[in-house]
């Protein structure tokens, strides 16, 4: 049975809404945007901020929209005389005892006090008294800190932790003016979710311990991107300034993480920033990696291809790169004659999970490496020429290595232990520089888009796959825009087949398989 | 003379029964003002007591309320502004602090009447508390902060003079005790 609609008007539009919604939804839906502090649509209603007051006819009192469920027939009134002048006199008391250091405050620029005042309010403050003054610069837990003379009692973070992360960590103490939030005693704000309070927070009371400081917002560019920390692939905002990541923030995808992400994902963009990243192509001579042209390794490449016969060459994709890298590297590779394909995942000891949004398996894309048709890495051969996308440990690397005459041929994008025994090296750009697809457990293909272009020579593999198919004389696999790749992979591979750029969206596309 | 608890025959005139049931006002003392039904209720002058009688129709015809029939009789010796603060007090320190107004509003209130008790303040402040208390009224959850917010209407309202001697500096009470408490 569907939920009956009830007949609403809204600021003088007629609308239809499912019985039950609540008037801030509603409104929405009828084009007026009610402010709101304490209201979040994922969390229990609170009712306490009061500035969402609207006027419903034949209700003597003025009502809280987020509290008020739209029944038939209800003319709501959101924005005249006497709702503008409560919204700005609850405005101006939520002002009364702010500290007003937006200079000072990392929230400035998006912040819901400063937007609303502006929107709202913009009267001169009337509070001569001495303000209330709380504690500043508390660290709650290792990621969140709290400003108390910011926090305008919402108890939007409290909620979040009772009724999302399930950790009652979060309260508030003391009465009247003197309210303040804090930790419960000996308890700290420490659950793996935490970081979404400050995203939650409409002020700039919680802010990010590790984002704090660093950039005004103002300067911020977000590309949307998904989180490479695990199988979930949460969506995510990657906020950039000047070719450098500054946080990630979670992007809203109802089939995959709501509005959420974990507080580890938060910083999987910090490698990208890291002093150990490769810039140029390598080669190995008298014993070292030295830097060459990038012809001269692509030249390198094509002569032990020439010269190596195909039995003895392996490939080893990677579920730490996206669908069209694992691609193009297979179908290169295949073109030149090789049968003998693997796929490296990152394996870790006890990983962290949990029924939410941790998965165990710390790969964004080993669903598409499966998909693709590559098993997982099993040492039970040894070879002359190998392949790698991306760093393998060196343990398991030698033991499918020849003892002589061997080339090991590696795309990173860092330094690390495989590069050390490679021969030759490319450097490719990482996740927040790519441009491509992930498909996470739910075997949804994902769009990544890169927040800036990778440093130096690095190029994704599906360049360099086109230079070495060019310099093997090779027709396919050429590309010249990552579009192509997207193109090519969902003709040659069943499982992708349907799959384009429009249909994966910002939101995701299911693989059929 | 004689606080306690009564229990009188609805109807009966308000004057009688602090008179004639509690034993008057001290001697000699002149009536000012009555709060009838809590200390949140409407205040009722010296004038409207004479009027009224002890049952809710002819109360509420005053503009005030029986409410929990806590009854307190002011006599000439008390300072409104000062009662008020007082009240202002009481409901800053009460307010569990959940609603925007009434968190922010009883608090700010108070600040201003303390100021005023103490002669640091404009005709202005008298405006911004009357302002205060309209804007927190009927906005939050529950009623506290109409609980101040209608004593600041009436007391203000019925005794404004009181508050704009305090403005002039002149009131002599409020001398007189801030020099006995030093």
């Amino acid at each position: 049975m569907s939920t009956p609609l009830a007949k609403v008007t809204i600021d003088g539009k007629e609308l239809e809404v499912p019985a039950g919604t609540n008037l801030i939804e509603a409104a929405k839906k009828a084009g007026s945007a009610i402010p709101h502090y304490c209201y979040h649509e994922k969390l229990s209603i609170a009712g306490n901020c009061r500035i969402c007051l609207v006027d419903i006819e034949k209700t003597p009192k003025l009502s809280i929209a987020c509290n008020t469920k739209v029944t038939d027939g209800m003319v709501v009134h959101t924005n005249n005389q006497k709702v503008l002048e409560a919204r700005q006199s609850v405005l101006e008391f939520i002002l009364v005892n702010h500290p007003i250091d937006c200079p000072v405050c990392d929230q400035a620029g998006e912040c819901k006090l400063q937007d609303y005042y502006m929107k709202h309010d913009l009267k001169a403050s009337r509070m001569k008294e001495e303000k209330v003054h709380k504690d500043k610069a508390i660290a709650l837990g290792p990621n969140v800190m709290l400003d108390q003379e910011r926090c305008i009692l919402c108890s939007r973070c409290i909620r979040f932790c009772k009724e999302i992360a399930e950790e009652d960590q979060l309260c508030f103490s003391e009465r009247g003016n003197h309210n303040e939030l804090t930790v419960y005693p000996g308890k700290k704000l420490d659950n793996p979710y935490a970081m979404n309070t400050i995203d939650i927070c409409p002020v700039g009371a919680l802010t990010s311990k590790d984002f704090r400081f660093k950039q005004r917002v103002w300067f911020l560019k977000e590309v949307d991107s998904v989180c490479p920390g695990c199988a979930t692939g949460c969506n995510i905002k990657i906020s950039h300034n000047k070719g450098v990541a500054y946080r990630l923030l979670p992007r809203q995808n109802e089939a995959v993480n709501e509005t959420w992400m974990c507080d580890g994902g938060r910083f999987t963009f910090k490698p990208t920033n890291a002093e150990n990243r490769l810039r140029h192509p390598m080669v190995r001579s008298e014993g070292a990696l030295k830097v060459v042209r990038q012809e001269k390794a692509i030249e390198d490449i094509a002569k032990v291809l020439a010269a190596v016969p195909v039995s003895s060459i392996l490939g080893i994709a990677s579920a730490q790169f996206t669908n069209e890298s694992n691609f193009a590297f297979w179908k290169f590779l295949k073109e030149v004659g090789v049968t003998d394909f693997y796929y490296q995942a990152l394996e870790v000891s006890n990983p962290s999970q949990d029924d939410y949004l941790i998965h165990p398996d710390k790969n964004p894309n080993r669903a598409g490496v499966e998909a693709l048709g590559l098993k997982a890495l099993v040492e039970d051969k040894r070879y002359q020429l190998i392949f790698i996308l991306g760093d393998l440990p060196s343990a398991r690397l030698q033991k499918i290595l020849l003892d002589r005459q061997r080339t090991v041929v590696v795309f990173s994008s860092h330094e690390g232990e495989g590069v050390e025994l490679a021969d030759i090296v490319l450097p490719v750009p990482t996740w927040v520089e790519e441009n491509g697809t992930f498909t996470n457990k739910q075997k949804r293909v994902q769009r990544i888009l890169p927040a800036f272009s990778a440093p130096a020579e690095n190029k994704s593999v599906w360049e360099w796959t086109s230079l070495l198919a060019k310099a093997c004389k090779k027709e396919k696999p050429v590309y010249q825009q990552i579009n192509e790749v997207m193109a090519d992979l969902s003709e040659t591979i069943p499982d992708f087949k349907g799959v384009n750029p429009d249909k994966v969206g910002n939101q995701g596309f299911v693989l059929m398989s | 003379m004689r606080p306690g608890v009564y229990e009188v025959e609805m109807g009966i005139p308000m004057r009688k029964f602090i008179n004639e049931t509690c034993g008057g006002l001290k001697a000699g003392k002149i009536l000012k003002a009555v709060v009838p039904g809590g200390s949140s209720m409407p205040v009722l002058t010296a004038q409207e007591v004479e009027e009224v009688n002890l049952d809710y129709e002819a109360i509420a015809s005053k503009g005030s309320l029986l409410g929990s029939g806590g009854m307190i009789v002011i006599d000439e010796d008390t300072c409104m502004v000062w009662a008020l603060e007082n009240l202002a007090r009481f409901y800053s320190h009460e307010s569990c602090g959940q609603c925007s107004p009434c968190r922010e509003g009883t608090g700010w209130a108070y600040k201003v009447l303390k100021r005023m008790v103490h002669f640091d303040c404009t005709a202005e402040d008298i405006e911004l508390v009357l302002d205060i208390g309209k804007k927190m009224a009927g906005k939050t959850i529950c009623v506290l902060a109409d609980s101040l917010a209608m004593p600041i209407a009436s007391y203000i309202g019925k005794f404004r003079a009181e508050f704009e001697s305090h403005v002039r500096k002149d009131c002599v009470r409020c001398q007189k005790r801030m020099e006995a408490s030093h």
